[in-house]
């Protein structure tokens, strides 16, 4: 449950730019979560309810976007979509895969009055 | 555009009208695109430079509950303790059981207990090594709070994260839990005297470690009959050396 942590985090970073831009109320915060993040979306969602409340984030709509995994191979030059942690490519077996994206956790922006 | 008039709110397509309510300010858009793990990373570069000044080696002890972290601190600051200088962090819910065993190896040790929290984070490890006396330790143990998910994601300035597996938790653990065995250096299988009353394979093992990071060290002993642990101390010497060196502290000011 490491989501209650992330989403402290994310109730302060939106604070702060909201706060840094003269804001008073966020309304609306985008996040973005890879598959392969090692966060759970829901889990998020159901923290932000409790972290937020007595912030200038309370009542703010969170939304979520997906992110899949997806790497390229170093040995075939296989570009895939993958659903797991894992250097075996998923498209020639070889110990050569490098995801380039799947892992974010990222705030992207927030709508503020 | 207004919601109650459906006038545009700005601009000079407005055409003088009245009407009995406010236009409230649209909601601005800010752009932030900030990680949500970038003030633990910002502590943690903190730390780590705060390590590098002092040229202290420092290892985050990574596992399930069980695996035997603690054990295998105990043994190696008995048996290495008059080569090297230590210090520990302990890391766990509650107890200070684990501080209690490493302060009876005659090493100083801070206890963090994160109550409800799952794992360690740079700010509460920057704020336990205040206690220490970093210029004259030559490498820093944290163990982190048992628990395969959760610390992975959790840089605290160390040099490297070690992957303790127990043989009886099955070779397909780092397959199970993929990020924690990605995040590691080094994986080190522990208990491997009891490797003839179980089925753990540990080519199996080594090769789904591989296949989650083929950089991935591996090293196995037994903390219990002391096979392997040889090749661990040669390991941290060898960090603890190259630590010295890149941070430019002379080895015999390091020297007791």
């Amino acid at each position: 449950m490491h989501e209650l942590s992330l989403t402290q985090s994310l109730v302060e970073i939106a604070e702060e730019h909201a706060r840094r831009a003269g804001g008073t109320v966020i309304r609306g915060i985008t996040l973005e979560v890879g598959e392969l993040s090692g966060a759970v979306p829901e889990a998020l969602e159901f923290a932000f309810d409790v972290c937020s409340r007595g912030t200038l984030a309370e009542g703010a709509t969170l939304t979520i976007r997906r992110v899949p995994g997806h790497g390229r191979c170093a040995v075939c030059a296989a570009e895939t979509v993958c659903h797991e942690l894992t250097a075996v490519c998923p498209v020639c077996g070889a110990l050569g895969f490098e995801l380039d994206t799947g892992t974010e956790l990222r705030v992207l922006e927030l709508e503020v009055d | 555009m207004c919601i109650d008039c459906g006038c545009p709110t700005t601009g000079a397509a407005s055409p003088p009208h009245h009407h009995d309510h406010e236009h409230e300010p649209a909601p601005r858009t800010l752009c932030v695109e900030e990680d949500l793990l970038a003030k633990n990373d910002r502590l943690a570069a903190g730390n780590r430079a705060h390590f590098q000044r002092a040229g202290v080696f420092v290892l985050n002890l990574v596992s399930s509950p069980g695996s035997g972290k603690t054990t295998l601190l105990e043994r190696t600051l008995r048996e290495l303790n008059v080569q090297l200088r230590f210090a520990v962090v302990e890391g766990d819910q509650q107890t200070s059981r684990d501080a209690e065993r490493i302060a009876a190896t005659g090493v100083p040790v801070r206890q963090i207990n994160t109550g409800a929290g799952c794992h360690l984070d740079a700010h509460m490890v920057g704020h336990a090594v205040e206690a220490f006396d970093l210029a004259q330790t030559d490498l820093l143990m944290i163990e982190n709070v048992g628990n395969l998910v959760c610390p992975a994601s959790f840089d605290l300035g160390e040099d490297h994260k070690v992957a303790l597996l127990s043989v009886t938790e099955g070779e397909d653990k780092p397959l199970k839990y993929p990020q924690m065995f990605r995040a590691a250096t080094l994986m080190i299988i522990n208990k491997t005297d009891l490797l003839p009353y179980i089925d753990f394979d540990l080519n199996r093992c080594r090769d789904f470690a591989r296949q989650v990071n083929p950089k991935i060290e591996i090293l196995e002993l037994s903390c219990r009959s002391g096979a392997g642990m040889a090749e661990w101390y040669d390991w941290l010497a060898a960090g603890v050396r190259e630590k010295r060196e890149a941070s430019g502290v002379r080895s015999e000011e390091k020297t007791p």
